[in-house]
């Protein structure tokens, strides 16, 4: 089933009058339960896609259906929900609230949905645990590691059970161990019958997927399913 | 979201960044306590001036030589003038509704007994002046009529000048040297303390007989109080004794008056107006200061909203509408602002306190502390909507970005 259907989907920054097209006219279906990597070098406009699908920016031009709604005309108020109740986000540089504790953190999506105390704590305590951080959580989370942060991170995108996970660049802060257990988490995730989207510029990240398409200079070159697929070990998510 | 979220959010948001609400709370607690205690310092001072004129009495009017001045009263103009005679004195007793009229006359005296002296001011007057002045004699009696028919040369002395001259001493019945005259102590007035016109605790009272022609050697009176009957015939008073001083002076043009008079209310006036400068020019010093606390209110709101843009594109990002957004920088602002008013208001008012309590202790001026309520409300209007419109305007334009613009802000 269709899950996100964008046609011809386009984006203009205008700086100082000057125009850059950051992406000329995208066309893609992403189905549910899919794991997909967006593929490119810096400045080739995947982030910018991930970012009109994610609902963090509106696009200029085309078409973006979402679970077969016409979003375009989607208001503040609307697109804020979306976001709360459907997206999930992972950024590269983790963007946690750094003196608040993980479970606060954790917590901010369940508050903007309007979920009362004590559900809220609880569920957001479980995500936590899922993600192996149980005896993090009263820690502020700018005190921790990287790679704890960016678990941090994947449970807070995790907390409202989305529709669809996005991870711009999720490893790209991480040393490689940590960026393995991330990736780990992922897989894990994916196989439990989530959709993701992964935005990398590195091969061996997009090949943790299952479908791959490459963009070029803000249109898309390629759209293919990873034949090697490469499986992240199980030891590498326990540690 | 809900209130409670709301107001949560701003409480960490207020408590995770300690040094930035320090500085907050800490500009208006500047402003507030520097304009209430402005504004409580000189409505006591214009309470204590007008309370001391008040206890004059409605009833009594003033006559003074000289032509009415414009501005303030200069009362050393007024002293070497001559136009106020001993006829005019028992004339004005004649006239309708006057229930006393009490002449003065003063001047600075050195006064000794044995080997012991003191300067101060000697007055000589009727024995009315005791109860123009409300002052009780605490030891001894006080001077009457015949006194001062008879030129007695008898005084009542305050209690510095008897601490001075006599120490532990008992005053009553020696003799004290005033320009060589001997008076006879027969009274010592009760302590007054300060914020009087006229310090009594260092003055001399005598008949005015004796001041005129054996002190000072003058036949006028610088002042008279005429006391009416009532507060209602206080006008037509005015208007009699003009007449009759005009009469007595043998002046046709008002303008050319050598005498005026002096009422309750206009010395109010005049001294309110006194105050009123001063209370203006002190509140125009507060209003600086709590332009300098908003200033730095303004400073701290406005950098640490641009601060983080960053947080409220995340949030966005995390499904807070424009409105969550808005609320809790509202809430932030409110709780600063409203906080540091509250510290602000305790501290302007224990300041003015203080003030007043230092001024008793320290001055004998019994200053009343006001509470300025004027003053509160103004500083925490004014550090209120300082905070709300640089706290809450800047996270409006934030609010009003996209996610990712507001994310990757720098």
């Amino acid at each position: 089933m269709s899950l996100i259907t964008v046609n011809n989907l386009s984006k203009v920054y205008t700086t100082n009058g000057v125009e850059t097209h950051a992406l000329r006219g995208a066309t893609l279906t992403i189905n549910k339960g899919e794991f997909v990597s967006i593929v490119g070098p810096s400045g080739s406009g995947k982030s910018t896609l991930m970012q009109l699908l994610g609902f963090l920016d509106r696009p200029s031009g085309g078409e973006y259906l979402f679970e077969g709604k016409d979003v375009n005309g989607f208001s503040d108020e609307e697109l804020a929900h979306i976001r709360n109740k459907k997206v999930g986000f992972i950024f590269q540089t983790f963007n946690l609230l750094p003196r608040l504790t993980v479970l606060k953190n954790v917590t901010l999506p369940l508050i903007y949905a309007g979920i009362g105390e004590p559900q809220r704590t609880q569920q957001a305590q479980k995500t936590i645990d899922d993600v192996g951080l149980t005896d993090r959580s009263t820690y502020e989370a700018g005190k921790l590691s990287g790679g704890q942060k960016q678990r941090v991170a994947i449970a807070r995108a995790l907390v409202n059970s989305p529709s669809i996970i996005f991870a711009d660049e999720p490893t790209g802060n991480l040393d490689s161990k940590s960026g393995e257990i991330i990736l780990g988490i992922l897989q894990e995730l994916h196989k439990k019958g989530n959709t993701i989207v992964i935005v990398t510029h590195e091969s061996f990240v997009a090949d943790a997927a299952e479908r791959k398409i490459h963009i070029m200079d803000g249109m898309i070159t390629s759209d293919e399913k990873v034949t090697k697929r490469r499986m992240v070990g199980e030891e590498a998510f326990q540690k | 979201m809900t209130f409670r979220d709301r107001l949560t959010s701003a409480i960490e948001g207020v408590s995770v960044h300690k040094s930035r609400s320090a500085l907050t709370v800490l500009g208006v607690v500047i402003g507030i306590t520097a304009i209430m205690v402005v504004l409580s310092v000189g409505s006591g001072a214009e309470q204590l001036i007008v309370g001391e004129i008040q206890s004059f009495g409605p009833r009594n009017v003033f006559l003074l030589p000289g032509q009415q001045p414009s501005g303030p009263i200069d009362a050393g103009g007024t002293l070497s003038n001559d136009s106020l005679t001993l006829r005019d004195y028992e004339d004005l007793q004649n006239l309708p509704h006057v229930a006393s009229v009490v002449p003065y006359v003063f001047t600075n005296v050195t006064s000794s007994f044995e080997s012991e002296t003191y300067g101060g001011l000697i007055m000589g007057s009727t024995a009315g002046l005791f109860d123009v002045f409300a002052l009780s004699v605490s030891e001894g009696r006080a001077f009457d009529d015949i006194d001062v028919s008879s030129q007695a040369a008898v005084a009542v002395i305050g209690q510095e000048v008897k601490e001075e001259l006599f120490g532990f001493e008992n005053p009553l019945g020696e003799k004290i040297k005033v320009k060589n005259i001997p008076l006879t102590v027969i009274g010592v007035i009760e302590k007054k303390g300060q914020g009087s016109f006229v310090s009594f605790d260092s003055a001399i009272l005598s008949p005015y007989t004796v001041v005129q022609q054996s002190i000072m050697g003058i036949r006028y009176f610088h002042r008279m109080t005429i006391e009416s009957d009532s507060v209602s015939a206080v006008p037509g008073l005015v208007q009699d004794i003009e007449t009759l001083m005009r009469d007595n002076h043998n002046i046709d043009d008002p303008e050319k008056d050598d005498f005026f008079i002096q009422t309750q209310d206009d010395l109010v006036a005049s001294v309110t107006m006194i105050t009123d400068i001063v209370t203006a020019l002190l509140f125009l010093v507060a209003a600086i200061s709590l332009l300098v606390g908003g200033v730095g209110i303004m400073n701290v709101m406005f950098v640490s909203v641009t601060e983080r843009t960053k947080e409220i594109g995340l949030r966005k990002a995390l499904g807070a509408t424009r409105d969550d957004i808005l609320y809790q920088f509202l809430y932030e602002a409110l709780l600063l602002t409203g906080g540091g008013g509250i510290v602000g208001v305790i501290m302007g008012a224990a300041l003015s306190f203080l003030a007043s309590l230092a001024l008793k202790a320290f001055a004998d001026i019994s200053f009343p502390f006001i509470f300025s309520i004027s003053g509160a409300v103004l500083g925490v209007v004014i550090s209120i909507s300082i905070g709300l419109f640089f706290g809450v305007f800047p996270a409006r334009q934030a609010a009003q970005k996209s996610p990712i613009e507001a994310i990757k802000y720098e």
